[in-house]
């Protein structure tokens, strides 16, 4: 299906339109990062507010945090987040074995170094969502060995 | 139909706020304002349920004299009220339900507009035609 492809065009446009104009001296250079970031948090917005219109209200967090794990990444990355760990305590970390976003890449470490920028709307698309759900993160991405990669998410306690 | 509708951020402050012109504005924001406690009750309580029970919709807050307020809150803890003339009793409880679906279909499509930013007061003229047809149906 075409429409699949779509999204990894656009997203890598975005991510390579983000760089292309920092060389230009449009975008600080070192901001990058927080503006896919920015980019993602809008679009987590909008997105959880469709995808959690037809759904039951949340028991808790966790309930929330396993909606993001299956069906907004379903619906986003067309597979389930393969582990989804927690210490109970605010923080959570999703694994996924095969990002979809990073399969375009050469498997292994070579291209590792630009991984974060191809992570970084994700990041913003979780925290983005969470926040509209009611709940204020922080999200980081860390990758070992492409195309897997985890996200870590750290719940900020009011 | 209805006489008052409004659509409360998640922190409690209006986003949209519209009542037919005939009636005292301030009464009605002040309805509004006073239901937000019951919503807060309701959804406390429900959070406890089963996960059946668990609906968006959370049917009647309280009646007064002349008027009944309905609430509903989306997961994204953004709640809409709805005052309606309790003299109207050919309103089921069933349409009320779909007429807070439709105005959260219509509140989603402006979340998901690009232009619009999320806190801001809602500005959408589609969104205001949706809330006149709402209020103009029977009466």
């Amino acid at each position: 299906m075409a429409d699949e492809a779509l999204f990894l065009l656009l997203h890598n446009e975005m991510v390579s339109g983000v760089y292309k104009s920092a060389e230009q001296g449009e975008v600080e250079n070192g901001r990058c990062i927080t503006k896919l970031e920015n980019m993602g948090f809008r679009v987590g917005q909008g997105l959880i507010e469709r995808f959690t219109k037809d759904t039951a209200r949340f028991k808790d967090e966790l309930d929330i945090m396993k909606f993001i794990c299956k069906d907004f990444w379903t619906t986003v990355f067309k597979k389930q987040i393969d582990n989804l760990r927690t210490n109970h305590q605010g923080i959570y970390v999703l694994q996924d074995n095969k990002f979809r976003l990073l399969t375009q890449m050469s498997a292994g470490k070579q291209y590792l170094e630009h991984a974060s920028k191809y992570l970084a709307f994700t990041c913003g698309l979780i925290r983005g969502g969470l926040s509209n759900l009611g709940i204020k993160s922080i999200v980081t991405a860390e990758v070992s060995s492409m195309p897997a990669c985890k996200f870590q998410v750290m719940i900020q306690k009011l | 139909m209805a006489v008052c509708i409004a659509v409360i951020a998640k922190e409690n402050y209006p986003l949209y706020i519209r009542s037919v012109p005939t009636e005292d504005e301030l009464k009605f924001h002040y309805m509004v304002h006073t239901s937000l406690d019951v919503v807060d009750e309701k959804v406390s309580a429900l959070g406890k349920a089963l996960v059946d029970q668990r609906e968006l919709y959370l049917g009647l807050l309280y009646p007064t004299e002349d008027h009944k307020v309905y609430g509903y809150v989306t997961n994204s803890k953004v709640k809409f009220v709805m005052v309606v003339d309790s003299s109207n009793t050919a309103l089921r409880d069933n349409e009320i339900r779909s007429m807070f679906r439709k105005l959260h279909n219509s509140y989603t499509d402006v979340m998901c507009n690009p232009f619009y930013n999320p806190g801001d007061r809602i500005q959408s003229r589609a969104f205001d035609n949706m809330v006149t047809s709402m209020m103009i149906q029977v009466c």
